[in-house]
């Protein structure tokens, strides 16, 4: 046992000098840092709701305090706070939905009801105006809701809209149609997404009829969506470009059409192909709804600042509320990615992505 | 014709007569509204005074300049972010990418933590985040830290030296008074937040990118150098580094590329960068159309003179890596 763990150490901790060098200058690091930090995070740190105590301990140790007084505030926006329970109970619902898909708990049907079911009962609890729930105007919306709103409608919605963009920028029948794909795509690419969300909320009302009005949240989703599909067109074309040709002869050869040589055994191989990649998009787009903000939707990074801009008594301890977003971000971010690589592992052994 | 070549001839005019459709429209329903609301359009504004000021700024400027000249400042200030970051995330990207290739486990261990941390966290967030540290949680001013001799930093920023003093000197050298730090050159805390977020980010990005590359490298390549007598250094260096540096590229400038599109989140911490200015001039002026052009314009021109520096680089990295095959 002991030698093992010597041999462990030697090969991964101390296999030369400067292995050993650096092992030590870590550990170095970390006994000066690490005590420090423990302090500050837990030791020394206040987790009431006291706002005296937290400025008794004047950033010596962090104030956890300002999460358990405004956490309401922070994860639901200026949603009505007696009915929170109906955001709180909308965003569970689409995890599970998301987490059942994630983990391949249910047939593709069942899926498809399940997400069916999931995302109008998502609006209909937010909206309200229905069942004697009181109606709230998409402009209370806020926090984590509106946060996994866009990013699920976000990339949903761009999925099919980048599909037929790269179909489009793939073909070599139609020129034009070509070359008006490959200007979408790499315009949107060219430019910020702050750009584009400040085109979604100071724009769309211009071109659009008089007396036809859509709501904010819709137009930053539209916004959303244009950027978004410009990114995954282009992923999914390298996944197009990677079905071997031969695919396409056996299909052509077999009497399939082209569209459904494309849709039965081209696309599928395609999207197979650039999972990985599209995980990273949906990371992308996970992390880009913060920037809504900017356009006045209070999302869970708004909200925040709505949370404690206005509070004398809490708005030091703003840092100590960016962590626990960003807890919240990693959380989300990182399980994604993890379900990516999990997914990527699977596809390399050969397994089917459905059950 | 044949038929197949009749009908894309007939789809792409069907395509063409109906986008010629929507954009005739488009433009109509816009025009009538802006009329009903009565927004004027057209960049004569780009000539009149801006009418606000800059809160930082490389070359002079006063709220009586034009909006164009505005625009051109917020420009400077977005490359004087840009450039630097994409040097330090490339450097620093690039150490922590070797890192994680390590054969030492707790370097490679905690190289892949920074990389996994800041990766998965808004880059807003963190930019908001640093922000406040500079601005809130350093000491005053007039008991700023000094980090180096003659480096001060505090809540209004970093003093650092700068060339030409007032006395003929070489350097000026800042100095920290009771009332404040005096003297050298000052970076404002909006440009330090901004600077170093985004450089720690997309650190992470190229760190990723770095690791894959060298990865892409078969190993049998690195085994045959060592067969062959070279060392590890000169394996790396001789053999590894080119091959690798050829699938970094393309991705190292894309990037740059988004680091450069990313300053614009300059607008949530006050940094006036060329988008936070188009959107100061939006606001003042009610161009809403104009502005986001300039915007995306000035960004599409960066994409394509990037895109052409790359492509440039790309040849003669390829060439490079030939003289040494």
């Amino acid at each position: 046992m002991t030698e093992r763990a010597v041999r462990w150490l030697r090969r991964n901790l101390f296999s030369d000098v400067w292995s050993s060098a650096t092992t030590l200058a870590i550990v170095a690091g970390l006994l000066h840092w690490l005590p420090g930090l423990i302090d500050w995070l837990l030791l020394k740190a206040v987790f009431r709701a006291d706002a005296a105590a937290c400025a008794a301990a004047d950033h010596a140790g962090a104030c956890w305090g300002v999460v358990a007084a405004k956490y309401r505030f922070i994860l639901f926006g200026r949603y009505p706070y007696a009915e929170q329970w109906r955001p709180l109970a909308a965003t569970v619902l689409l995890l599970l939905v998301i987490v059942a898909s994630g983990l391949r708990l249910m047939r593709r049907g069942t899926l498809l009801a399940a997400w069916a079911l999931a995302l109008p009962s998502f609006f209909l609890l937010m909206a309200g105006g229905v069942a004697g729930l009181s109606p709230v105007a998409s402009d209370q919306w806020g926090g984590f809701p509106l946060t996994l709103l866009l990013a699920t409608l976000g990339m949903l919605a761009a999925f099919p809209l980048a599909v037929l963009v790269a179909l489009g920028r793939h073909q070599s029948g139609l020129p034009l149609v070509r070359g008006l794909c490959a200007l979408y795509v790499e315009g949107v690419r060219g430019v910020p997404l702050i750009s584009v969300l400040f085109l979604a909320s100071f724009l769309f009302p211009i071109v659009l009829p008089q007396g036809f009005s859509i709501d904010v949240l819709v137009r930053v989703l539209a916004g959303i969506v244009l950027f978004a599909a410009a990114y995954l067109s282009e992923t999914l074309r390298g996944g197009l470009r990677a079905v071997a040709a031969g695919q396409h002869d056996a299909a052509a050869a077999l009497g399939l059409s082209r569209w459904q040589a494309m849709r039965w055994i081209v696309l599928p191989q395609a999207v197979r192909a650039v999972i990985p990649s599209l995980m990273n998009s949906a990371v992308s787009i996970f992390k880009d709804t913060s920037l809504v903000t900017v356009v006045s939707l209070y999302e869970l990074t708004g909200s925040l600042s709505l949370a404690l801009s206005g509070d004398a008594k809490w708005r030091s301890f703003y840092l100590e509320g960016y962590l626990f977003i960003g807890l919240i971000y990693w959380i989300c971010c990182y399980s994604l990615s993890r379900f990516g690589s999990s997914l990527e592992r699977r596809l390399a052994a050969g397994l089917p992505v459905n059950p | 014709m044949s038929g197949r070549r009749l009908r894309s001839f007939a789809l792409q005019g069907a395509v063409a007569v109906g986008l010629a459709l929507l954009l005739w429209l488009l433009f109509h329903v816009t025009a009538a509204n802006m009329h009903a609301r009565g927004i004027r359009s057209g960049f004569g504004f780009l000539r009149e005074p801006a009418g606000f000021a800059i809160g930082e700024s490389l070359l002079p400027f006063d709220s009586s300049d034009s909006a164009l000249w505005a625009l051109v400042v917020g420009l400077v200030n977005t490359l004087r972010v840009a450039l630097p970051a994409i040097v330090v995330s490339t450097l620093l990207g690039t150490l922590i990418g070797l890192g994680r290739l390590s054969p030492n486990l707790l370097l490679s261990r905690l190289c892949q933590a920074y990389v996994e941390t800041l990766r998965n966290v808004p880059l807003l967030l963190q930019l908001l985040a640093w922000y406040f540290v500079v601005t809130d949680l350093l000491p005053d001013a007039g008991a700023a830290l000094q980090i180096a001799p003659h480096v001060f930093l505090s809540k209004s920023g970093l003093a650092l030296p700068w060339f030409g003093g007032d006395g003929g000197t070489l350097f000026d050298l800042p100095v920290r008074g009771d009332f404040g730090v005096t003297g050298g050159a000052a970076l404002t805390p909006e440009y330090l937040a901004l600077l170093g977020g985004l450089s720690l980010y997309t650190a992470a990005y190229v760190a990723e990118t770095v690791r894959a590359g060298i990865q892409s490298v078969p190993r049998g390549q690195s085994e045959a150098a060592l067969a062959l007598g070279l060392s590890r250094v000169q394996s790396f260096r001789l053999v590894q580094l080119p091959q690798a540096l050829r699938s970094i590229i393309p991705p190292l400038t894309n990037q740059h590329l988004s680091l450069s599109k990313n300053v614009s989140l300059a607008v949530a911490i006050g940094y006036p960068d060329l988008v936070s200015i188009a959107d100061t001039t939006l606001n003042q002026t009610g161009r809403a159309a104009e502005c986001i052009a300039v915007i995306m314009a000035v960004y599409l021109l960066l994409s394509l003179v990037t895109a052409w520096l790359s492509a440039w680089l790309e040849r003669r990295t390829g060439h490079w890596a030939e003289r040494h095959d």
